[in-house]
């Protein structure tokens, strides 16, 4: 059993460092090992529990197996408008033309889709996409997602075996691990520190190259479809290692969490359920998300309920139905009728599947929505309406990368996934994000590995750093917390803070209240104390898990007062307006020791001519200020 | 609508530990793996349980609550009446690491001496062409959540330790029938789960089958079509009794 004041330190060397065994994590170890690297991969959880199991709808690929039309182009414009033209363009397109290639590699791996009648991928409907684009498995595609590449680990790990007599010999998972510093020498990435949850030793990993694959901060809020282990670690490791973050004011509240029991409040309901037919309803009965299809969308959704139900057989001939707007839509509007007094008896909204498709129809299309209604709802979704109101589901926010390396501003520091921000720009469509791990994880695969190749000598770890990593890790026991508080009741209070006064939808006079309580939040996550031994102490993972639930906290609040404007996964009722003059700003953090952050603006890079040109004028307008728009074709054509 | 239960949590490490009591407010709706987060963030703030996604889709809260194997998260608490004792120990088939935490490597292990898919030669991605009516059959025991219940239940390794370096388990019998059955996969597989994994230490009680979180049948479309394969070359008792009692 490893004493509390335990001091040793386990050191492994290896050329890349991957933190994080979701879809992102796993994808870039795969490619830095297939590009010939040492690689270890670091999970909190076990191997494959990761967070992208929770990924229900599909991953986004304009393959065009369902419609033909389909394309990366039509794909980025898609992105771009779900992003509300905030997005890094060339992520977008990045995202959109390699996203293809990326699901049917995970064909090669033994990944098994829902086929077409012809034998290829099945692709499904989803909010923002104008084609069935979603590669599937029921509605568990992430699960098929995070084993398919775990499977493949395994597989490389066997080609080792066979050549060394070692199945971790080149690639190893080191699960249950938490990280809890990153180590830079000369302003370069030299290794990281941090302990094995289940017996609280110490562990440090030297190497010239670390990916980031962390995932979301959802666990700063108190109704969350994210779990434990969502509390922002790679933005907040990031952010200590001098790297910045961008776009953290945008998060996306998914519109349909569950809202009863209490006990399963924020649970994810799949907007698998509206792609295949699924209405939303308020407590009058009426299909309310006619009432709030905004105007920048107007010309591509229906405006009776028979059009819109036409779409599902002819949607080449009718509009789509607005239930299937982009999630920030659909989020506000569910919120907008349950102010108004019209929401269902627990405080949501009604979901309805049970009267548009049979139910062996739901059995096989929705199982584990069925299996989870049933089971902890008492709901039987084939015969009546789910309850379902916003949950905090996503950060589009997070690391500033390279596109095209994913390299951030530290070098030797990568991050792929949700950690990273910049691909969703202000709100990210469904089905984006497992292609998004996909592209991009690999893309830092092939970053960290060239950049592992180029360097010269290794950046060495100061034992200094090395150190003050076993102090700050042992603080929560030592006699300079005594009288501290349990850091559960902080965290409690922190989500409060963040749900009620950060929320869905903001103000600057709450917003403000919200700052000063980090503040206070700050000082008394320095002291919290906790009792007890190292080996899986749950008390102790949070004490260090809490530091940067509220780094990643400080920044959305700060980021969030900053931008006077409402867009995508940022609403604010005293700026209830999209502002052109904002479409253009980039909100940036940076840190400032160990728990405050400092905000500053950068102007986003104009998107290419070429891509620039994919889109109508008319359209361009809604999102763009005049002198944004000359160099479009359209005003150059009137030049030639 | 709060009342208090009597829980009994198993509290201890390596070396030994026992039942402690909880007496513990249950509100509507909750399931056992709110209780047992309600104990860590009052009374026990070091309890330690696994957990993840608290939606049945991890696999991560596997414990036996009243000696049933089950995910905590999937267990309400409205199926237990209002003065029924509730006992959580941890998985009993693996190591105990610390309260309801248990050392699951031995899964990984197996995990990785089951050769991966192997993909078909001259087939370049996006070229794979399958049919729903194919993929189905594998599709079934992707739906895996590796929970461990099945492999925690089993009774070859559940009270055996010394099976465990020739069996690999229901969960990873299965995971060689999915390949075997995978519409496009290359590799020969109809040894490898008698010679390398112990099909015959399975005597097809479906055990296994009973506590799948995910309603896998596991022992029927997974293990018996593998012994059956198998004793087309070689003979094996249980499939011989079975095919008799069965009629199948």
């Amino acid at each position: 059993m490893t004493d509390q004041t335990d001091r040793t330190v386990e050191q492994h060397t290896y050329d890349v460092v991957v933190i994080g065994a979701g879809g992102a994590g796993l994808r870039a170890a795969i490619e830095a090992r297939l590009q010939g690297k040492r690689v270890a991969i670091i999970s909190k959880s076990l191997f494959g529990k990761a967070h992208t199991v929770m990924a229900e709808g599909g991953c986004a690929a304009a393959m065009g197996n369902a419609n033909p039309n389909d394309n990366w182009q039509v794909h980025y414009r898609d992105t771009m408008r779900g992003g509300k033209f905030l997005n890094n363009w060339r992520m977008a397109e990045l995202h959109a033309k390699e996203a293809p290639e990326r699901v049917w590699e995970l064909e090669t791996y033994g990944a098994l889709f829902d086929r077409t009648k012809d034998g290829k991928i099945s692709q499904r409907n989803f909010g923002g996409h104008t084609y069935p684009r979603l590669a599937h498995v029921g509605d568990r595609t992430g699960l098929e997602l995070i084993r398919t590449l775990q499977q493949k680990i395994v597989s490389l790990q066997q080609d080792d075996h066979k050549v060394t007599g070692d199945y971790q010999s080149h690639l190893r998972v080191f699960h249950e691990c938490t990280i809890t510093e990153l180590f830079t020498t000369d302003g370069r990435v030299a290794g990281c520190f941090g302990y094995f949850r289940n017996d609280g030793r110490f562990v440090r990993f030297d190497a010239p190259a670390i990916v980031m694959a962390t995932g979301g901060v959802g666990k700063s809020y108190q109704v969350t479809s994210n779990s434990w282990e969502y509390t922002g670690d790679g933005h907040a490791l990031a952010l200590r290692a001098g790297a910045t973050l961008i776009n953290m004011e945008f998060l996306q509240f998914h519109p349909t969490g569950m809202v009863w029991p209490p006990s399963v409040k924020g649970i994810l309901v799949t907007e698998s359920v509206r792609g295949d037919g699924g209405v939303l309803r308020n407590s009058e009965g009426k299909r309310f998300m006619f009432e709030y299809v905004p105007d920048v969308f107007k010309e591509q959704y229906a405006t009776t309920e028979e059009e819109a139900d036409r779409w599902y057989t002819d949607p080449d001939n009718n509009r789509r139905p607005p239930e299937l707007l982009p999630r920030d839509e659909v989020a506000r509007a569910i919120n907008s009728e349950v102010k108004a007094g019209r929401g269902s008896p627990h405080g949501g909204v009604f979901l309805d599947i049970a009267s548009r498709l049979k139910p062996e129809e739901i059995l096989k299309r929705l199982p584990s929505m069925h299996h989870q209604f049933k089971e902890l709802a008492d709901v039987d979704i084939t015969k009546e309406p789910m309850e379902v109101g916003p949950t905090c589901h996503y950060v589009m926010g997070g690391i500033e990368v390279d596109p095209d390396t994913g390299m951030s501003s530290v070098p030797g520091l990568f991050a792929a996934g949700e950690c990273s921000g910049g691909m969703h720009g202000s709100n990210r469509l469904g089905g984006n994000s497992l292609s998004d791990l996909l592209v991009f994880g690999r893309r830092c695969g092939l970053g960290a590995s060239e950049y592992a190749d180029g360097l010269g000598a290794l950046p060495e770890v100061r034992s200094g750093d090395v150190e003050a990593a076993i102090e700050r890790a042992l603080l929560p026991f030592s006699s300079a917390t005594d009288g501290g508080e349990n850091p559960f009741v902080v965290q409690l209070e922190l989500q409060k803070t963040m749900h009620e006064l950060v929320g869905i939808i903001r103000k600057a006079d709450e917003m403000e209240m919200a700052l000063k309580k980090l503040e206070d939040i700050a000082a008394r996550t320095r002291t919290v104390s906790v009792e007890g031994h190292r080996e899986f102490n749950p008390g102790w993972h949070l004490a260090l898990d809490l530091r940067n639930m509220l780094l990643v906290s400080l920044c959305v609040g700060k980021a969030a007062l900053e931008r006077q404007e409402s867009r995508g996964g940022h609403t604010r009722d005293d700026f209830p307006v999209m502002d052109s003059d904002w479409r253009h700003v980039l909100l940036v953090c940076r840190g400032l020791g160990e728990d405050d952050v400092e905000l500053t603006r950068k102007e986003q890079i104009p998107m290419r001519p070429e891509l620039f040109d994919l889109f109508e004028l008319d359209e361009l307008k809604k999102y763009y200020t005049g002198e944004e728009l000359g160099g479009h074709r359209a005003g150059q054509g009137e030049r030639a | 609508m709060s009342h208090w239960h009597h829980f009994r949590v198993w509290r201890g490490d390596a070396d030994g530990g026992e039942l402690v009591d909880y007496p513990v407010e249950v509100n509507e709706g909750e399931v056992v793996l709110d209780i047992i987060h309600r104990l860590q963030q009052t009374e026990a703030g070091d309890l330690a349980v696994r957990w993840n996604c608290k939606a049945g889709k991890c696999g991560s809260c596997s414990a036996e609550i009243n000696g049933r194997p089950r995910l905590m998260c999937m267990t309400r608490m409205s199926t237990f009446a209002d003065d029924e004792v509730i006992t959580v120990t941890p998985l009993r088939t693996f190591p105990v690491i610390r309260d309801l935490v248990t050392d699951v490597e031995y899964n990984y292990v197996k995990a990785r001496e089951v050769p991966a898919f192997a993909p078909p030669a001259g087939v370049a991605p996006g070229e794979y062409r399958m049919q729903q009516v194919d993929v189905e059959r594998s599709q079934e025991f992707r739906k895996c959540i590796e929970c461990y219940l099945c492999q925690n239940t089993c009774h070859a390794v559940r009270d055996h330790e010394e099976n465990k370096a020739a069996f690999s388990g229901p969960r990873y019998l299965m995971r060689i029938a999915e390949l075997d059955m995978h519409p496009l996969d290359a590799a020969d597989r109809r040894d490898l789960a008698q010679e390398d994994h112990g099909l015959g230490y399975c005597n097809i009680t479906k055990c296994c089958t009973e506590v799948c979180p995910e309603h896998i049948k596991i022992t029927d479309n997974a293990i018996i079509p593998l012994k059956e394969r198998v004793v087309d070359r070689k003979y094996d008792p249980i499939v011989w009794l079975g095919n008799k009692l069965f009629r199948r």
